[in-house]
């Protein structure tokens, strides 16, 4: 089997500022409980420990690395733990996407006459839709969760990576080696699945690491308008949109997680440059 | 060109059915009745029932999209529920509002952002090139309703130059002319630079991609040998060859911009479609959330044929291809 490219990341400038940057985010969400004095939920005194600035200690002690919000919850503690929701719920989101979307895109690869237009043609009405409408309207179906975020991001989210993964399927089994493979004895479905799809992956993960970005700014922003991850547990979409309340007196609530949420989608950016010109 | 011109517009009616009987399924299948909510928590049983009656919601369901749908097609979007006003002057009165703030960004995003990807095409200054090209990619992922509220936390709250929200002040009606023309682009700028700021990241990305590929073609180098100065070089011969491409995914680009103009609407309390749209949908406003998606659905399709139809008039190949 020919082996294309086994691109090598390390070498790219970019990427290795992506890396870099999601993985301190990946390892401080994992790791949310050391790093952090106190958990994301607690607050006491109200009145006493609420809008603490950045690098301020509370009447017990407590030093707040990012201050306190209205509740006077420590905002770089709901920043670490929010981390562990709004990743997993993008990463999860774009998994289903990429299932869905390859499942599509193969299908009207290697599917017949009357197969292949449907497939596409479901394809091209989703791809023509504002992914916001469909957002609103699933998210209003059921009451609102993480989970639920997760299913409406997948499916609204498969459209473009069935297109990349139609043209790209085309072209792989267009290449000599398929002949050969097939000379050889592989089935069809071998050579979809061993060759083809593989061979054709690079443009399709560059794809997939946007998509990441984009899922978590849209799990933050079903969030912030209340459709999904349900306040008090922290998701930096929550947060902003609790920051947005306090913006007068207390800026560094809505700054921080929208700060977090812009370094990710900038790693993902630079993975995807990387990958797409390897 | 005709012929492509007609599937185009066939696709695009069937498109903009999809999303109407998507819309309507979805949304009288969502739990939460707009006449619970209309009556409120003291509605005896019969008033309900009696109200719902009267809109029509006692019917099935195929049944109340066939007669929506016969009345659509006659131009007639029904009555908001929540406000007791036909649904299309709740639009009406929203639309230009929407369409001034997405059009002036287009423009500005657009003009703006080809321009700054040709310069870091054509620019022997790498550094320059990189940190151009690290604000756009910033750009490029900051979602929109963060975006506005920085800058209503700079202009408003810190500066005191611009007003937060709204598109107008209160007192607007007690304005001179001139004063009141201020008053209205002071309260668009904030929502304008905010929807312009995330289009011109992806656009400046695209551009800089586009023109790039073609930095060393042959018929570059034959212009430069023929002594033709070098902005004249990229303005007449390099941008129009790289104008394909960009033109397309713009087109491509337009439902993404639709969904920023809602959240941002959202943020700036600007009252245009996607206010509108979701106030809608959280009250279960059946017949405004359909007119609303009825319209931005035909916005989306019309904005996608204008693309394609700009590709062929920006690629003279195509244009003689088709026609």
């Amino acid at each position: 089997m020919p082996r294309v490219s086994r691109f090598d990341l390390r070498h790219d400038l970019r990427s290795r500022i992506g890396i870099l940057l999601l993985g301190i985010i990946i390892l401080l969400a994992l790791f949310a409980p050391l790093v952090t004095t106190i958990g994301p939920d607690v607050q006491r005194d109200v009145v006493e420990t609420r809008f603490l600035a950045p690098l301020s200690s509370d009447v017990h002690q407590v030093f707040h690395p990012l201050g306190t919000d209205r509740l006077g919850r420590d905002v770089w503690a709901r920043l670490v733990h929010g981390a562990r929701v709004s990743l997993l719920v993008g990463v999860l989101g774009m998994a289903v996407s990429l299932v869905i979307g390859i499942a599509i895109g193969a299908a009207a690869a290697t599917g017949s006459k009357v197969a292949t237009p449907l497939l596409l043609g479901v394809t091209d009405f989703g791809l023509g839709i504002p992914r916001v409408v469909l957002l609103l309207l699933l998210a209003s179906l059921w009451p609102p969760s993480a989970t639920l975020v997760v299913v409406v991001l997948g499916l609204t989210g498969w459209m473009p990576v069935a297109r990349l993964v139609y043209a790209e399927t085309r072209a792989q089994l267009a290449r000599p080696f398929v002949e050969a493979v097939a000379a050889l004895g592989a089935g069809k479905l071998r050579i979809l699945v061993r060759h083809a799809l593989p061979n054709g992956m690079a443009p399709v993960l560059a794809l997939a690491t946007l998509g990441v970005g984009n899922a978590i700014t849209l799990e933050a922003g079903l969030s912030f308008l209340g459709l999904g991850v349900q306040p008090p547990a922290a998701s930096w979409g929550t947060m902003i949109a609790s920051g947005r309340d306090t913006v007068v007196n207390a800026p560094w609530v809505g700054l921080a997680p929208g700060i977090a949420l812009v370094l990710v989608v900038i790693g993902c950016t630079l993975i995807a440059d990387a990958v797409r010109d390897a | 060109m005709a012929r492509g011109l007609l599937t185009g517009v066939l696709r695009g009616v069937a498109v903009v059915l999809g999303v109407v009987t998507l819309t309507f399924f979805l949304l009288h299948l969502a739990p939460g009745d707009p006449v619970e909510r209309l009556l409120g928590p003291a509605a005896e049983a019969e008033q309900i029932d009696a109200a719902r009656k009267t809109l029509g919601l006692d019917q099935t369901l195929p049944r109340q999209f066939g007669q929506w749908i016969a009345r659509a097609a006659r131009g007639d979007f029904g009555t908001s529920i929540a406000h007791g006003r036909p649904a299309a002057s709740l639009l009406g009165e929203a639309w230009p509002a929407t369409a001034l703030l997405v059009l002036l960004s287009i423009v500005l995003s657009w003009t703006l952002g080809i321009a700054i990807g040709a310069l870091q095409a054509n620019t022997r200054r790498t550094a320059l090139d990189g940190l151009v090209s690290a604000v756009t990619v910033a750009l490029n992922a900051m979602p929109g309703y963060w975006l506005g509220m920085v800058l209503v936390m700079l202009f408003t709250y810190q500066l005191g130059w611009l007003p937060a929200f709204g598109a107008a002040g209160v007192d607007a009606e007690f304005l001179s002319a001139t004063g009141r023309l201020t008053d209205r682009l002071r309260h668009l700028a904030l929502p304008l630079l905010t929807l312009t700021l995330i289009g011109l990241g992806g656009t400046a990305r695209y551009s800089r991609a586009a023109m790039r590929e073609l930095r060393g073609a042959p018929f570059l180098l034959a212009a430069r040998g023929r002594g033709l100065a070098e902005s004249r070089v990229v303005v007449r011969h390099q941008l129009p060859n790289a104008l394909v491409p960009i033109v397309t995914l713009l087109g491509l680009s337009l439902p993404a911009l639709f969904s920023g103009a809602v959240f941002v609407e959202a943020i700036f309390a600007w009252p245009g479609v996607g206010q509108v749209l979701v106030q809608a949908v959280q009250a279960r406003d059946y017949p405004v959330v359909m007119a609303a998606a009825t319209i931005s659905a035909i916005l989306v399709v019309a904005g996608n044929l204008l693309a394609e139809f700009l590709v062929t008039m920006v690629d003279p190949r195509i244009r003689h291809a088709a026609g």
